[in-house]
């Protein structure tokens, strides 16, 4: 049915099974040029019922469309707290692109691949320069993944001292990962609750012969660099355990601070954070992990190694803690940060990060009289709010949904959980003072709205493809296939 | 720096507004002696062109599968991509946005993932498919663990020798600290045997697992290994890392099977070195609530139009954090993309068309090779587009003497498989003209080509 319901150009579109049509095809195949030869029948399926059938011109303009209703950094500002969702690089994209790498098997003998050898040596090497640790491995898909195969290597670091140590302390501030990483591995998680930043004294009184590890955000996710943490380093290590940092925030600390320099263990990096490889709608990332020399030993296998002149796949390590993926990582990922580290070189990786902290800071500076800063310490990359000093019973999800008739992507809200009604706010160093202050504006004229008409507020959205969902419904009913009425 | 937007006069401004003399004062959070007090050593930045030339020299210093006649597999798989994929995911709407945490601005993705979620369904035969995991080797560790805890205090897991090596090690990794107790199943003619999985089989079984088709190429007796599986009380996954064989054979759902994970890289991702690739996860509607990673869910608006939210959160690691059913946050977001476009172009009867075709190639390749001299087909079972071959002598000579002459023979099996040392594994797709797989003959005869 054709309606002229939508808002200006912004139409429906069916799902690919509602537009499909019996007989239609999308694809060319090559002529059988050997005889024909079919299974033995009793193995086949029938047909895959309700499978899509449409032309190459449907599945353009369906995607097309579909990708109308996105909102990506190459759209405008998206300050997702914690997520540094700056700036994509097409060079990246077109580098990634190139057949040498990406039409390469992973099968293929290690002497026929040397370019690709090449460029992960080189990376964690790069890697380990920019974080201060002994090595690094590329292996681990996701931030998640980083955080699993250290916690992990912590785990088989302590075993294979006889220690059956079975607990992690984790900060309150944390991200939901670390906690979930830590049972992964078999641990106890010990929650410790923070001021701003954790105490010595907070961490000294849970920290016993039974703690394996400490699992640390730094800077934390209220954008607050840990000002103990050497001291904390120290009271861990001096009882025996080990420190994990969570590099989510690592984007703060490019040639500033290097984890490995001030007693950290072990740190997984977000390549799609930092090192500006795309978000991708949820992924793929990359979670690379460096270590102590302590550690190396533990890394998963296989780890890229030199060998004269020559580079190899290193699968003899006795004491490694496995693989936990097929292959060697998200190549593809690693080929994207290689070639942002090159575009930036040394020097301007550190002008980033002191440019997304000077963008965090002006945020804070333009906003900080209208809205509520529970924490006042000097904050790095990313400035976190309250909701306390909206007025009219608006909330953050109202100020969140308001900001997308602005035009602009929502911060992350809620989290920290320590921070009732969280707006966190991170701009990266990609924006430019006048994005910022556009964005500043629209923040400072909803907190306006919410006292003088907070019915916009409350309706918001009102520009989008859609109002807001029924969110509990979905989770009450859920529907999670198309299917059809028969 | 052509990303960084900033010019003097604007960070004097900025910095007058906060109310600081300099940059470095803004760091002054932290202590002294946590700060690096000299320049990275790294290279001096690079121009665009510069970055393009360094990085096109390194590319070049790797074999391209179409350079070559490559019969690689296990596990990763040479299949053409349509121009229509790369050109709908370069949309930066797609790749430069995040996981759709604000679903009004985010129905493009969100309904895309629907979609897969649907088509994952529909090849599995199963009920349920999530947003994706990272690769078919992690989500098989994650079923694992999903068996586990639905097991009770079920603490066994039986992996069939014939599940991808890689598959069973990463499986073995995450299971290390877990006190789950993983046994292998022994193969009987390049498939698990029946036999010794009953004997395997008891009342602490959480779960049996197999590929389908198996490492060696060879379709498994899935409802046979599920009837049996099923009345031990244990749960079968099943493992399919060439996901194309589903266009042809009967759906795992179908024959039995309570997971079905696998590898989507076959379905329109460049190969790429090993990744990114993309794992799918399904499950019947049982096992709904016990699934790892992110899930679409469909809904209605204030206004009551159709639209979509991720959904069924409260198993997720952000609001469930050390009882989450997984750790999982970021997966495979432009990869579901690539595939549901892939799949939606190919179709009801081009995915079956194209299944046939690998499946003749291989056929064809699977009976010259058969008449050869010296050589052996391995195994009998009927099998996909990956078959073994034995031997005359040394497989790892053999290989070096046809890389000679311009062919990638396969993948040597003597470092997975004692019994199979001189076992290589072949694999055809449709990317292997008739004119190359002749070639591979001729060399494998000792013919020059």
């Amino acid at each position: 049915m054709i309606s002229a319901e939508g808002r200006g150009l912004v139409l429906d579109e069916k799902l690919l099974f509602e537009q499909s049509r019996e007989g239609r095809v999308g694809y060319s195949l090559a002529k059988l040029d050997v005889p024909v030869a079919l299974p033995d029948g009793a193995l086949c399926r029938d047909e895959i019922t309700d499978f899509p059938e449409l032309s190459e011109v449907d599945v353009i303009r369906h995607y097309t469309r579909l990708s109308t209703w996105n909102y990506g950094v190459d759209s405008g500002f998206y300050p997702l707290g914690s997520c540094t969702m700056k700036y994509n690089p097409k060079v990246n994209e077109a580098a990634a692109r190139l057949p040498g790498f990406a039409e390469i098997h992973p099968q293929t003998p290690e002497a026929l691949n040397q370019g690709a050898l090449e460029l992960m040596y080189t990376l964690q090497n790069n890697l380990a320069e920019v974080s201060g640790f002994q090595e690094v491995t590329l292996q681990p898909a996701a931030g998640a993944q980083g955080e699993f195969v250290g916690m992990l290597m912590i785990r088989a670091w302590h075993e294979a001292r006889g220690q059956k140590r079975n607990k992690v302390i984790i900060p309150d501030t944390a991200h939901g990962t670390n906690p979930a990483s830590a049972a992964l591995c078999g641990y106890e998680v010990i929650t410790v609750a923070s001021d701003g930043v954790i105490s010595k004294e907070s961490i000294a009184a849970v920290m016993d012969d039974d703690v394996a590890a400490l699992m640390v955000t730094n800077p934390n996710t209220l954008g607050l660099f840990e000002s103990d943490i050497r001291e904390i380093c120290d009271l861990i290590h001096e009882r025996g355990g080990l420190v994990y940092s969570d590099g989510a925030n690592f984007n703060a600390l490019m040639g500033v601070s290097r984890p490995g320099d001030i007693g950290i263990d072990v740190m997984h990096f977000n390549l799609h954070k930092t090192f500006s490889t795309p978000h991708g709608g949820g992924g793929p990332g990359a979670g690379p992990v460096g270590v102590v020399e302590e550690l190396v030993p533990y890394l998963p296998k296989p780890v890229v190694v030199k060998d004269g002149d020559s580079y190899k796949l290193d699968y003899d390590r006795p004491n490694s803690i496995g693989r936990v993926k097929s292959f060697y990582g998200h190549f593809g990922i690693l080929v994207r940060a290689y070639c942002y580290i090159l575009s930036l070189g040394g020097e301007g990786l550190k002008r980033a990060t002191e440019l997304a902290v000077l963008n965090a800071n002006y945020v804070r500076a333009r906003l900080e009289g209208e809205y509520s800063l529970p924490y006042q310490q000097r904050s790095l990359h990313e400035v976190v709010f309250s909701e306390s000093a909206l007025a009219n019973e608006c909330h953050t999800l109202d100020v969140a949904k308001r900001l997308i008739d602005y035009g602009f992507h929502p911060p992350t809200i809620y989290f920290p959980l320590v921070v009732a009604g969280a707006l966190m706010i991170e701009p990266t160093e990609t924006e430019s003072k006048q994005m910022i202050d556009d964005f500043c504006d629209a923040l400072l004229a909803i907190a306006e709205e919410a006292k003088t008409a907070p019915e916009k507020l409350k309706m918001a959205p009102v520009r989008a493809k859609v109002k807001r969902l029924d969110e509990a419904t979905a989770a009450r009913k859920p529907k999670l296939r198309w299917e059809a009425d028969r | 720096m052509r990303y960084l937007p900033h010019t003097d006069v604007e960070v004097q401004q900025m910095l007058d507004q906060i109310g600081v003399s300099n940059i470095d004062e803004l760091f002054s959070g932290i202590p002294e002696d946590c700060r690096l007090r000299r320049p990275l050593d790294l290279p001096d930045a690079k121009s665009e062109s510069e970055t393009m030339t360094l990085l096109r020299s390194l590319a070049e210093g790797n074999s391209k599968v179409s350079d070559w006649d490559s019969f690689l597999g296990g596990g990763a798989y040479n299949h053409f991509i349509p121009s229509v994929v790369d050109h709908l995911v370069s949309r930066s709407e797609f790749y430069t946005a995040y996981t759709p945490y604000q679903p009004e601005i985010s129905q493009g993705t969100l309904q895309a993932i629907f979609e897969f979620q649907t088509m994952i369904c529909q090849l599995t035969g199963m009920d349920v498919a999530n947003a994706s995991m990272y690769d078919g080797a992690s989500a098989c560790a994650e079923a694992v663990l999903l068996a586990i805890r639905a097991g009770k205090k079920r603490r066994k897991v039986l992996l069939s020798q014939a599940l991808n090596p890689q598959y069973r090690e990463t499986v073995s990794t995450y299971c290390q600290f877990l006190d789950i107790e993983l046994v292998e199943i022994p193969l009987s003619t390049g498939a698990t045997d029946h036999e010794s999985l009953n004997n395997l089989l008891d009342d602490q079984t959480a779960a049996v697992v197999v590929g389908y088709p198996n490492y060696l190429g060879q379709i498994e007796d899935v409802a046979a290994i599920a009837d049996v599986a099923h009345a031990a009380g244990s749960k079968l996954i099943v493992a399919v890392a060439e996901p194309l064989a589903l266009a042809l054979f009967k759906a795992p759902g179908e024959l039995g099977a309570d997971v079905v994970v696998g590898e989507g890289q076959s379905f329109g991702i460049p190969l790429s070195y090993g990744g990114p690739g993309i794992g799918f996860f399904a499950v019947k509607k049982k096992d709904m609530r016990g699934l790892p990673g992110r899930l679409v869910g469909e809904t209605v608006d204030q206004d009551g139009k159709r639209g979509f939210v991720l959904t069924l959160a409260t198993r997720e690691q952000h609001i469930r954090r050390e009882k989450a059913t997984s750790n999982i946050c970021s997966n495979q977001g432009m990869c579901t993309l690539m595939v549901g476009i892939y799949l939606a172009l190919h179709g009801k009867q081009g995915l079956r068309q194209l299944a046939e075709i690998n499946y003749a190639k291989a056929a064809y390749a699977r009976e010259q090779i058969a008449g050869l001299e010296g050589y052996d087909i391995t195994f009998d079972g009927e099998s996909f587009n990956e078959f073994v071959v034995t031997c005359p002598g040394s497989v790892a000579d053999l290989k070096t003497r046809l890389e000679e002459q311009g062919i990638l023979a396969g993948i040597s099996l003597g470092r997975d498989y004692q019994d199979l040392e001189r076992g290589l594994l072949v694999c055809v797709t449709e990317q292997n003209s008739r004119e190359q797989i002749d070639r591979l003959v001729t060399a494998l005869a000792g013919g020059d080509v």
